[in-house]
């Protein structure tokens, strides 16, 4: 190290700044920082850009393509903008908990209109930075207020970024077994065990719909069992919700969970994004609510999440909120979005009945109905690592490490060559 | 049966936007608000730059745009743009390919980056007690946003002498001097919030030597470039003096109200590094606390700063309107101190044109700002800080009249 340092002393005579200059510039704040590791999943586009393979796929991040694998602005987007626009409205600060014309249809869409919730006034909903500014709220939330239990337990596997969150905010992470590995479907039993297992009033996150990595969401029937153990074991349940209109289609189905829990007396916290079902990914559109047990207390709470959100970025940005609150609150283009939502949700469902036909075709002779059982943007292929890396380095396919695939990165037009390479790999 | 957060306490609610309530409630037709710190336009509203609007149809009619997510640290047109407006075109640290950026949720959000990196990585991995030190008044949010980011101790260092309405330079040195070494100093740029006293060039270069010798850390808050003089490379000076200095350094920079973006959260940390291998390492350990806070930041307000910082016409017009912003409150000012000298208010009244940016510390104290709020619905802080850009040609024959009365009955 001293030795680097002294010839980085010797390069930078040449360039003549004065003797005292020089001293100071002889060792660096920074010299122990380790390099950061890529990013297990934003890493994958990384790297996917750099490939120069015609033939190259991305189906690594959640991000939605059309069928000519292009980002896809949804219409009512468009023109949500072009109407606010026209209202020459100002810059000004926006509230530290958000826009209220976003908050509030945020709450109805995922709890519905008529929802016993919002007509007392007992949730309290700010608006956050997209999914991942909602639940670091809500992991900031708990850390500080949920005294009485430190850990937070995530269905086996979650969201990558899920743990590094909640760690980060000084909660402790286990697990609960969630995905049959053997099935590549739902372990219900397994599920029930362990969370039966799961000490009093610790936290427990549930993915509202489309389960992600996996694509397996539980069956009603079993979401109602879920509930009612649950309940049992006295525990604090955090929804993340990123894909509603993804996993069916419908809105409203796809917040069925959501909606029974609240029902069945569960004050849930709830964390919701708009990133994919309404195409704002990079501007940010998030809510975070919690359901209180009264008015009251949602104002106290209320208080106390402004006093954690200004220490970080003061209030919201304005821009994806505003053509969420136009959307949602616009009856032509809320009806149009339902559509637009509607149509990606289709175009995936064929891409998975394409790529299991193509598979066949193939002549693959293994099992991929869980291709098309699972539910919403993503695809647990059930390929290992190691076969992961070879579709990567020999067919410029790329995927995360646990075998999960974007099926929205799926076309007509490479769906061939996609299931050339998984059989490849697989036979 | 559910657990319930019932021991959730009744958080007090932020001094500043209490205030703005309480204006709003206000019936009195003569009321004005001298509290937030955004800019107005002499008819008392909001103002979005020309250049502004010129930029957001530029981005409407321009169909190859997408909303994609932005790359985790950021579009990187802006934060190299971005540092450049804060370090000069020319700036021979970013020649030497070791300056690096990270786009943020405006001033707030980069401060908040550039701590959380301190805490794990400045002076060994555990900087929780490591003491970070800001001004003495200071944007009230600074304490929080450290605090938060887990330094256990932040403390004040000297800058603000209310007897005679100026710097404490003595007091400041001195606390540089006293110091632990090591600690991290938050130091404003330009245009102090709240005092609008800035250190002059000399006594920044005093600053400079005590820290460079006593090895302390230089991360600067600058929220109001091109707002001070109403020219950007002069109130950048400072910044780009620590700079030749040789410091390794953050800046957290603020869009919000030099390019009047506010709600749109644009903000960049500039970070100068002692080499581009530091830097490179610096920013693979920024991108992990991205991840865990906001993932990527949001697109809309960087494209436009973006477009407008690299067109150079769009450039020119942009100044100009900043120009534009300061001069106005440069007029306030002249304007104010001028009424209070006819009035022979008691006291002397040269602080006002000789604060710079959108603060004025007035030297009311909380008894008689209580007074103007109460009796004569002008709205301020506790602190006696006033908004110049909340003065109007219309409203401020009635701002002189009331500092006077105030001043001559309340003690």
């Amino acid at each position: 190290m001293a030795l680097l340092k002294s010839s980085k002393i010797i390069s930078t005579v040449g360039l003549h700044p004065p003797l005292g200059v020089l001293s100071i510039r002889a060792s660096s704040w920074w010299s122990e920082v380790q390099m950061g590791p890529p990013d297990p999943i934003l890493g994958v586009s990384e790297a996917y850009k750099r490939d120069t393979n015609p033939k190259k796929i991305n189906l690594g991040v959640g991000a939605y393509r059309d069928d000519q694998g292009k980002p896809y602005v949804l219409s009512c987007v468009r023109k949500a903008e072009a109407q606010i626009a026209a209202k020459k409205l100002d810059k000004e600060y926006l509230a530290i908990g958000g826009l209220g014309d976003f908050t509030k249809a945020c709450a109805k869409l995922a709890l519905g209109d008529d929802n016993e919730v919002i007509k007392s006034g007992r949730n309290i909903t700010v608006q956050t930075i997209s999914g991942t500014g909602s639940l670091r709220i809500g992991a900031n939330f708990l850390s500080r207020f949920h005294t009485e239990a430190r850990d937070v337990y995530l269905p086996k596997p979650s969201w990558g970024n899920h743990t590094p969150i909640f760690r980060d905010a000084g909660m402790q992470l286990k697990a609960y077994t969630y995905y049959d590995p053997k099935t590549c479907g739902f372990d219900f039993q397994g599920a029930l065990n362990d969370i039966s297992k799961i000490p009093e009033k610790s936290v427990i996150m549930l993915h509202a719909c489309a389960h992600n990595p996996t694509g397996v969401d539980p069956r009603p029937e079993q979401w109602k069992e879920i509930a009612d153990l649950v309940k049992k074991r006295n525990l604090l349940v955090f929804f993340d919700m990123a894909y509603q209109g993804f996993a069916s289609g419908d809105i409203d189905r796809d917040a069925w969970a959501v909606r029974y829990f609240i029902e069945q007396g569960h004050n849930i916290v709830l964390s919701q994004s708009f990133a994919k079902n309404m195409g704002l990914y990079g501007e940010r559109v998030g809510g975070f609510t919690v359901v209180c047990k009264d008015a009251e207390e949602a104002k106290r709470v209320e208080s106390q999440l402004k006093i954690l959100i200004r220490p970080i970025y003061s209030n919201p940005p304005m821009n994806g909120a505003r053509i969420a609150a136009t959307i949602l609150n616009t009856p032509d283009l809320y009806k149009e979005w339902l559509g637009e939502v509607h149509g990606m949700a289709n175009r995936i469902i064929t891409m998975r009945e394409l790529l299991v036909a193509n598979l066949k075709k193939e002549g693959s002779t293994r099992n991929w109905k869980h291709v098309i059982d699972q539910i919403g943007m993503f695809c647990f292929t059930g390929l290992k690592p190691e076969q992961v890396e070879r579709l990567t380095k020999e067919f410029s396919i790329y995927m995360t490490k646990d075998g999960r695939i974007s099926m929205a990165g799926v076309t007509s037009g490479n769906v061939g060559y996609l299931a050339q390479g998984i059989h490849a790999v697989t036979k | 049966f559910v657990p319930g957060l019932f021991n959730v306490p009744q958080a007090t609610p932020v001094a500043v936007f209490k205030l703005s309530n309480d204006f709003k409630e206000d019936a009195n037709p003569k009321k004005v608000n001298l509290g937030v710190g955004a800019y107005r336009t002499d008819e008392g509203q909001p103002w979005v730059l020309p250049v502004v609007k010129k930029v957001e149809k530029i981005i409407v009619a321009d169909n190859s745009l997408n909303h994609e997510y932005l790359a985790i640290l950021g579009l990187p047109e802006f934060r190299s743009s971005a540092s450049k407006i804060a370090l000069g075109e020319d700036s021979p640290a970013i020649q030497e390919n070791r300056v690096g950026a990270v786009q943020c949720l405006g001033g707030t959000g980069a401060l908040k980056m550039g701590a959380e990196f301190l805490r794990r990585w400045y002076n060994g991995n555990d900087n929780t007690k490591t003491p970070v030190y800001v001004s003495a008044p200071t944007w009230e949010n600074h304490n929080a946003v450290f605090a938060n980011a887990g330094f256990e101790d932040v403390r004040p260092y000297k800058y603000w002498d209310a007897e005679k309405r100026g710097l404490d330079l003595d007091g400041f040195l001195g606390d540089l001097e006293s110091a632990p070494k090591h600690s991290i100093f938050v130091l404003h740029a330009c245009a102090h919030n709240p005092t609008g006293t800035d250190p002059t060039h000399v006594e920044w270069m005093q600053v400079a030597e005590v820290m460079k010798r006593r090895k302390l850390f230089v991360f600067f808050d600058s929220a109001y470039q091109g707002f001070a003089s109403g020219c950007l490379d002069k109130d950048a000076w400072a910044v780009r003096y620590f700079v030749t200095q040789g410091f390794e350094m953050f800046c957290a920079q603020s869009f919000s109200k030099n390019f009047g973006l506010y709600n749109e959260r644009v903000g960049n940390l500039t970070i100068v590094a002692r080499d581009s291998d530091n830097l490179k390492r610096v920013l693979s350990q920024m991108e992990k606390i991205v991840r865990v806070t906001w993932s990527n930041p949001p697109s809309q307000g960087a494209r436009l700063v973006a477009i407008t910082l690299n067109t150079p016409e769009l450039f020119a017009e942009w100044k100009d309107n900043v120009k534009t912003m300061a001069d106005r409150v440069l007029l306030m000012r002249a304007s104010l101190q001028a009424k209070l000298q006819a009035l022979e208010t008691p006291g002397t009244w040269d602080h006002i044109t000789q604060q710079i940016g959108m603060f004025s510390f007035t030297g009311l104290n909380p008894k008689q700002v209580e007074y103007m709020i109460k009796e004569r619905s002008i709205y301020l802080m506790a602190s006696g800080r006033i908004n110049m850009c909340g003065l109007t040609t219309k409203n401020i024959d009635y701002v002189a009249e009331s500092i006077h009365e105030t001043v001559v009955n309340v003690q």
